[in-house]
């Protein structure tokens, strides 16, 4: 069986426990769940069940992983055998257990990043927008000024001033695509606050951040939650190219991105190996932006046509 | 009248999408129109008169489609004709004006330029020679400054003037047939006479035939040949204008003028102090100023309209009164004390006192919050209620709002009809339990059954809980209605101001007059005559 059939049967199968799922979650659930669960696309289940396995693989790794993450297992470059289904890399570590922990690492460090930069950009943006005035333009201004340099040479001054832990790995990276954030966000809340409701709501003597949170949040949700999806995707990005240039997810920490290039020489021999984790983070991506679409058109009232 | 037959409609059917299913929106419609005539098409909201009208163009909005019936515009089958020679129909032969000009025209385009889009796709004419017609358009149109009106951007233009831009637009390749879609419903009673008074010029000149959708019996009696009732998309009754005004055949026709009859009774003069005064405001946006010494009392179980076109400070002097313009001079009393002019300067309880109900229910609503909270933040608010007691409230306003509970608590304002989102707003008003409420043209985006409602819940609600009304209008009919005390304001000034029936009884300061005499009559030779009467007036 060829390398390209397993895929696209295991894809099948993903779609096919989908469809139970959602089938299932029809039957058993009552009320508004059901709702749910009966507006919901194929391709949203099989997102939301792509994005199960990603957790449950990164919660549970240490179970899961046949050999630990860092420990030289084997010879180099080994093939696919029964000791090591995905062979080993370079220096020997597992690429089974590594591919495992990298969902860990990668995708618990991208999703902090990319929820501490929403969290951060959209207040701001929000409370820009509310508050117009001195505080808007400087915001906005400072943002602009971030913006003016270019992402990948900021982060990296960044990290070489603040050094390469992964901590500060979440702040810069965060820090950057916060202001993409804001950007939109202020951009968003702008039409929202012109509204009556939001006068309505100021009359009635609310302050910012409960006009923020119930009155003009709910009603920029739909873009923010697509541009989430991106987002997180850049953000992988953003890693990737950080831990080729050495500042990024630090060796021996396994991370997809690094992955990828450590093992890229394979390519030449035409072994499919170091594709695995760019594989897994396409699966991700395309996963998340199901969902995502999903949510924009419930959050949009868009219907069907 | 034997003159030929420009569009036959039979048996339209058309069905709109309506969560998982179709329903039928327009239930078999028959419509006849000759060439050169004008049928005036009315209904409350929901009727299907824009359905309909668009169908004529053999035209269906998305989530609507036409599943039955032939339209046959001057011997072509609308609905079996390919789509290219549709297309090559509309704006060359039938053209179409929509309600709303401001929101029609694309702001990014001088208006001589969208003029000239149409005669020059269709190649009726080169865009030298559309040019120089659409000045004489916007002069037969009574436009100011027809050569240059036309260079200008849309929102460089008044919306009386837009309005008969756009129909300047629709005549531009001299179509055979137009279709206005409410075309004064959005302007005041002064514009609304110019409007329409250029429109029923403009097609008796080129003797062109039109279908006019309006929910206003009165306007559509002064252009219309021909009248023709919807009801839940079914024909109530069609008729010459003047047999349908002179002897109405069905109950519902006769319903859609009696509904101008409500009149709440007339009260006993105040003997209590007024509850809030406005004494000698003025106040301005930058360096604009918008009121001039402005000076009225509101009392405690009376309703004071604010009467006065758009742009006569009227809701400004309501934005002065709940804190968002402080005044530059002058103050805002409350049961005898000055409140701070800027909002952020005010007491909780201060700004409970004082609550407002908006024009446009659509915006003036969280479209993502369900009414349980609408309703429910102003009563957590200010009177701390939480929990049970809370939903008890909530419960107890619906009720009085004439929602029934169990149904509305749940819902989204997206869920509800025009009339009902604007009686959340009179409930959210309520929910704080203030003394006075500024009503902002509540009434006016509604359809002439649901305004009288609207009214009605008003008025008892005042009764009940001695509520004190400033209501904001530009129409006559309600002020006629509801008012005690009338204030007619113009360009930021108060001109006349005085008890209801003193101020309905002439002599009338000369814009008053203009108001009053602006206001549609039920009878078809009113614009003329009034037209008649104005143009032999000096000046």
């Amino acid at each position: 069986m060829g390398f390209a059939t397993s895929v696209a049967l295991g894809l099948a199968g993903l779609f096919a426990i989908a469809w139970l799922m959602r089938a299932g979650a029809r039957a058993m659930f009552a009320g508004s769940a059901r709702a749910i669960a009966h507006d919901m696309p194929l391709t949203a289940a099989f997102g939301i069940l792509v994005i199960g396995v990603y957790a449950a693989v990164a919660i549970a790794a240490p179970a899961l992983a046949p050999f630990p993450e860092r420990e030289i297992v084997g010879g180099q470059f080994q093939a696919w055998s029964a000791a090591h289904p995905l062979g080993t890399d370079r220096i020997g570590r597992d690429m089974l257990s590594r591919l495992i922990y990298g969902a860990r690492n990668t995708v618990g460090i991208a999703f902090a990043t990319t929820a501490l930069a929403f969290v951060v950009g959209a207040v701001l943006g929000l409370w820009a927008a509310l508050v117009g005035g001195w505080l808007d333009q400087g915001l906005s201004r400072f943002v602009d000024a971030l913006m003016a340099i270019p992402a990948l040479i900021f982060s990296l001054l960044l990290l070489t001033i603040f050094g390469t832990s992964v901590i500060t790995l979440i702040l810069v990276i965060a820090a950057v695509d916060a202001t993409r954030v804001f950007r939109l966000a202020r951009a968003v809340a702008q039409g929202i606050v012109v509204m009556d409701y939001i006068e309505a709501a100021k009359l009635r003597g609310e302050g910012s951040w409960f006009l923020i949170r119930r009155e003009i949040l709910p009603n920029a949700m739909a873009p923010l939650v697509a541009e989430f999806g991106l987002r997180f995707c850049f953000v992988f990005l953003s890693i990737s190219s950080l831990s080729f240039l050495g500042l990024g997810i630090q060796p021996p920490t396994a991370d997809w991105g690094s992955m990828v290039k450590d093992n890229a020489t394979l390519i030449t021999f035409g072994d499919v190996t170091p594709l695995l984790p760019a594989g897994c983070i396409a699966l991700l991506t395309v996963a998340v932006n199901f969902v995502v679409d999903w949510q924009l058109h419930r959050a949009s009232g868009l219907k069907e046509q | 009248m034997a003159r030929e037959i420009l569009l036959k409609i039979e048996g339209l059917r058309i069905e709109g999408r309506a969560g998982d299913g179709w329903t039928e929106i327009v239930k078999g419609i028959d419509l006849t129109l000759h060439k050169g005539e004008v049928l005036g098409l009315i209904g409350e909201s929901g009727a299907g008169k824009s359905t309909v009208g668009l169908a004529a163009m053999g035209f269906a909005r998305d989530g609507c489609r036409i599943t039955g019936g032939s339209i046959m515009f001057d011997g072509i089958d609308l609905r079996t004709a390919p789509e290219p020679q549709r297309r090559a129909l509309r704006g060359a032969r039938i053209a179409y004006v929509a309600q709303s000009a401001a929101a029609s025209f694309n702001p990014a385009h001088k208006l001589i330029d969208q003029y000239c889009e149409a005669p020059v796709i269709h190649a009726v004419m080169d865009r030298a020679r559309a040019e120089h017609d659409a000045i004489d358009l916007y002069r037969r149109m009574q436009l100011p400054n027809p050569e240059d009106i036309g260079f200008r951007y849309p929102h460089q233009v008044s919306g009386g003037q837009l309005q008969r831009a756009m129909t300047a637009m629709a005549m531009a390749c001299r179509p055979d047939l137009i279709i206005f879609d409410e075309p004064t419903t959005a302007l005041d009673v002064t514009t609304q006479i110019e409007v329409l008074a250029a429109i029923r010029d403009i097609v008796r000149q080129f003797d062109t035939a039109a279908i006019y959708i309006t929910h206003d019996l009165a306007v559509v009696a002064q252009a219309a040949d021909r009248i023709k009732v919807l009801l839940r998309g079914q024909e109530v009754e069609e008729a010459p204008t003047r047999t349908m005004l002179a002897a109405p055949r069905e109950d519902y026709t006769r319903s859609l003028w009696a509904v101008r009859s409500f009149a709440r009774p007339e009260q006993p003069p105040p003997t209590d102090a007024p509850i809030l005064s406005v004494r000698n405001v003025t106040a301005a946006y930058g360096k604009v100023a918008v009121l001039e010494d402005v000076s009225f009392d509101i009392h405690p179980g009376r309703t004071i309209a604010i009467v006065g076109e758009s742009g006569s400070g009227k809701s400004t002097a309501a934005r002065v009164i709940t804190g968002l313009l402080p005044p530059k001079s002058g103050a805002v009393l409350f049961e005898g004390k000055p409140l701070p002019p800027a909002l952020k300067g005010r007491k909780r309880d201060q700004l409970r006192q004082v609550q407002m109900i908006y024009q446009m229910a659509d915006t003036a609503l969280n479209p993502k919050l369900r009414l349980r909270e609408l309703i429910g933040r102003p009563a957590q608010m200010y009177l701390g209620l939480e929990g049970k007691a809370l939903e008890t409230r909530v419960r107890d306003l619906l009720d009085l709002i004439e929602l029934d509970p169990d149904t509305y608590i749940d819902r989204l304002p997206g869920e509800l009809s025009g009339g009902q989102k604007q009686r959340i707003g009179i409930a959210r008003a309520l929910a704080a339990e203030p003394k006075v409420i500024i009503c902002d043209e509540v009434t006016s985006a509604l359809d002439q059954i649901v305004q009288e409602g609207i009214l009605k819940l008003l008025t008892r609600l005042q009764d009940e809980f001695r509520l004190a009304y400033m209501f904001i209008t530009h129409d006559l009919a309600t002020v006629r209605a509801i008012a005690d005390d009338v204030v007619v304001m113009q360009k930021g000034r108060v001109i006349e101001q005085g008890p209801k029936a003193r101020m309905f009884t002439p002599p009338h300061e000369p814009y008053t007059e203009l108001l009053l005499s602006s206001v549609p009559e039920m009878d078809p030779d009113w614009l003329t005559r009034l037209l008649d009467r104005r143009a032999a007036l000096p000046g």
